[in-house]
């Protein structure tokens, strides 16, 4: 039909044809909605034999593991009975260990009577890197939301004040103090990070050498080696008759190593800027400190935050080697719930339950950083 | 650099200014240096600890569990460091193997156009690379030996093969010391079979006559050990475990501790593989494919000659880190009590108290190996780089 309308533009079939399509098209989705899941279910798993191989392979599997997953996990679980025997009787997972040691596992050695204060801490940090994640506060305003923030989880946490009374840090435990060495870990390690960055890029010999052996050191190392020195070579660092708690110490030990990583995403970002930028500092004559300042740092920032938010979820993962060092934090809280002779079996709730947390926060921090990805990539594209 | 030069006094020129920050960096770090060191020279001092590598040659006076070669509490912290990183490598090495093949199938899995298929690498992907990797090594580490029955009711997936809470045990070749030629062989296989790769691939570079090099390699590698098998005699027999009492004897066993360290880190260090391998895949064009079809190269030529090549770019410095990782993971070993690197050295520092020494050795391997890690990497990837303009 087309074919001879080609020729003369203006016939009636030309005409008829373009009227006619949409109606065909209109035809088309109808018979697409009629079938639709037979249609969907034709193009994505039976398209050719060995896919439709591949699809009868995961039915079976999931036939297979499904229902007694299933039935583990819902069914046959038990989820307030806080008697042990109860659970091992009904054979499914047992919920109610969780329902039994969840104030412990989320708080540690942390009096109980006190456990509304890490809650209200970790409430407040949570919003705090709620706010973080709008882009209307990265600026200044996000160091005055923290500024605020900290303190105030401060004052909670340790008491001492304002009639709460004091809980000192080697109590603390459990999601709140996993918050506190991963959130302390990339605030404090960012200014580094960012001098480090900078003086890998700079022109002075001696400068650049001491930051590149820095950053290739740590990042050379396991972050178990950084915790061991911090842990036992830290005491020996300081003069005689100072101390440095455990917390400190674990906390300075996940700042130092997080900077190197850091000082990497930074560097990425000073190295994406267009050489223009730079030299039209330059050329206004500033100085380096005011080019850094002025032109290249909130630029260069922008562009990493993706990489720090990766690095972050990283971070937060890794605050659980402190159970090596004999922290409480969320996973020495699950571990340490088990040596509790008469819940000693269940111990697959136990973990189950705190990698959940860490699940979602891990899980919804990557789907940001993935949707700030795009939404930066974006901007680039134009 | 046009002025005059006396207008600009010395400190303002910005090669003096250069210098004088350097200086006054560098001194500034060597201060502080000087500042630790001398605290702890003092703090040794106080506490009468000796400083120096010496005890090194002492006996470690401790039995290490498992250990590729022969170790025992006789033997020197020296060689008990060495066994540790053995048992690092072995694990590392093995790791990367099984992660780089899991991670491959994930990676392309994900991309499949079965949504069934995708959709469970896609929860598989999500789940494990949201997990703490320590997290899943207790949970493994508990699994086994918690929730598999005692070796008298152990798990029997093949004849000969037990998997108990003390492990897994299989039966190994007993062909009166002749394994090794065995074994001999098929590395001379795979070496003749790489050998002949090569020369194929140069000699198309130079004729343009191609060479089944693959087919032929394989037989090689496959034919080599075969008939060394049937020169000794073709034996059979087998040293298998057998339960003994509460524990099996014979056959060769491998350890709770090793096998929850290897499957967590493999599992965990997969997903992020898998993503690596989709990236690297994904950054290939479309028109690059259909390129080499139109040129008339089949499915396998193109994959092997136009994709993989081109998403191998992409996708190796990303994956050298991910090695890097596994193998700095494999330093969580100390918490479920595998005798890797860091547990010895752990062991070492508790039993002499040479805690700084302990340290820097433990920080000098590792930055060895991972150094030698991100060389033989990067010359793979000059190697596979595109040769630019």
């Amino acid at each position: 039909m087309s074919d001879q309308s080609s020729h003369n533009p203006k016939t009636a079939s030309e005409i008829a044809s373009h009227v006619e399509e949409p109606s065909q098209a209109e035809l088309h989705t109808h018979r697409r909605n009629a079938f639709a899941g037979l249609g969907w279910a034709r193009d994505n798993l039976f398209s050719n034999i060995p896919n439709t191989i591949l699809t009868v392979l995961s039915v079976a599997l999931l036939v297979w593991a499904a229902p007694p997953l299933l039935d583990w996990m819902l069914l046959k679980a038990t989820f307030l009975n806080e008697d042990p025997a109860a659970c091992r009787e009904a054979g499914g997972a047992c919920w109610s260990f969780v329902t039994v040691k969840h104030r412990f596992i989320l708080f540690g050695l942390y009096p109980y009577d006190e456990h509304w204060r890490p809650l209200l801490a970790m409430a407040l940090f949570i919003a705090a890197l709620a706010i973080s994640c709008d882009s209307r506060f990265w600026n200044m305003r996000i160091v005055y939301v923290w500024g605020l923030v900290l303190p105030v989880c401060g004052i909670l946490m340790w008491g001492g004040w304002l009639g709460l009374t004091f809980v000192p840090n080697d109590k603390w435990g459990g999601l709140p103090l996993t918050l506190i060495l991963a959130t302390l870990g990339i605030v404090l390690a960012f200014p580094l990070a960012v001098l480090l960055a900078l003086g890998r890029r700079s022109d002075m010999p001696a400068i650049r050498a001491i930051c590149v052996g820095y950053i290739e050191t740590v990042r050379g190392v396991p972050l178990v080696s950084v915790l061991f020195m911090a842990s036992i070579m830290f005491p020996l660092f300081l003069p005689e008759g100072l101390t440095i708690d455990k917390l400190l110490r674990a906390q300075l030990g996940i700042m130092l190593f997080t900077a190197a990583y850091l000082a990497e995403a930074v560097r990425g970002g000073l190295q994406a800027l267009p050489k223009g930028q730079y030299e039209a500092a330059d050329a206004l004559g500033l100085g380096y400190w005011q080019k850094t300042r002025l032109i290249i740092l909130p630029q260069a920032l922008r562009l990493v935050i993706p990489p720090i938010v990766n690095q972050f979820i990283s971070c937060f993962k890794d605050t659980s080697l402190v159970i090596i060092i004999g922290l409480y934090d969320l996973l020495t809280t699950a571990k340490t719930a088990l040596a509790d002779p008469s819940w000693r079996a269940f111990y697959v709730e136990s973990y189950v339950f705190a990698a959940f947390i860490y699940f979602l926060f891990c899980y919804f921090m990557s789907r940001y950083s993935q949707y700030l990805e795009r939404r930066l990539n974006a901007g680039l594209r134009r | 650099m046009s002025q005059p030069a006396p207008k600009t006094p010395w400190w303002n020129d910005r090669a003096n200014r250069a210098i004088l920050y350097q200086v006054a960096v560098v001194g500034l770090v060597v201060l502080a240096g000087w500042y630790l060191i001398s605290n702890t020279l003092a703090n040794l001092a106080a506490r009468n600890i000796a400083t120096g590598f010496g005890f090194l040659v002492r006996e470690a006076g401790f039995a290490i569990g498992e250990s590729p070669i022969a170790f025992d509490p006789a033997d020197s912290y020296a060689k008990a460091i060495l066994v540790g990183l053995l048992n690092t490598i072995v694990v590392a090495v093995l790791g990367v193997i099984l992660s780089t093949l899991i991670g491959t199938i994930v990676g392309v899995a994900r991309l499949s156009g079965n949504w069934l298929v995708s959709r469970l690498a896609t929860v598989y992907v999500e789940t494990m690379r949201n997990i703490p990797v320590l997290l899943q090594l207790l949970f493994w580490y508990a699994l086994i030996t918690e929730g598999l029955p005692e070796p008298g009711d152990a798990f029997k997936p093949i004849e000969g093969v037990f998997l108990s809470n003390r492990g897994l045990k299989f039966p190994t070749p007993d062909w009166s010391g002749l394994e090794w030629l065995v074994l001999a062989a098929l590395a001379l296989g795979v070496i003749l079979a790489f050998l002949l790769s090569r020369w194929a691939r140069l000699r198309q570079a130079a004729t343009g006559q191609t060479f089944p090099s693959i087919r032929i390699g394989l037989a090689l590698t496959l034919a080599l050990p075969l008939l060394c098998w049937l020169l000794i005699g073709a034996p059979t027999a087998f040293d298998r475990p057998q339960l003994d009492g509460f524990d099996f004897s014979g056959g060769h066993s491998v350890s709770p501790e090793f096998v929850a360290l290897l499957t967590g880190l493999t599992l965990y260090t997969a997903s992020f593989i898998a993503e690596i391998v989709r990236s690297g895949i994904l950054a290939v064009a479309p028109g690059q494919t259909e390129a080499a079809l139109a040129l008339g190269l089949k499915r396998g030529q193109v994959l092997r000659l136009v994709v993989m090549p081109q998403a191998l770019r992409v996708i190796i410095p990303p994956l050298t880190s991910q090695y890097l990782n596994l193998t700095k993971n494999s330093s969580l070993a100390v918490a479920i009590g595998y005798p890797d690197l860091v547990s010895v050295s752990n062991t070492t520092i508790n039993q002499t108290g040479q805690a700084i020494e302990g340290v820097a050795i433990l920080m000098a391997v590792y930055l060895i190996v991972s150094l030698a890690i991100s060389a033989f990497m990067n010359w793979y990837d000059k190697k596979t780089a595109l040769v630019g303009r």
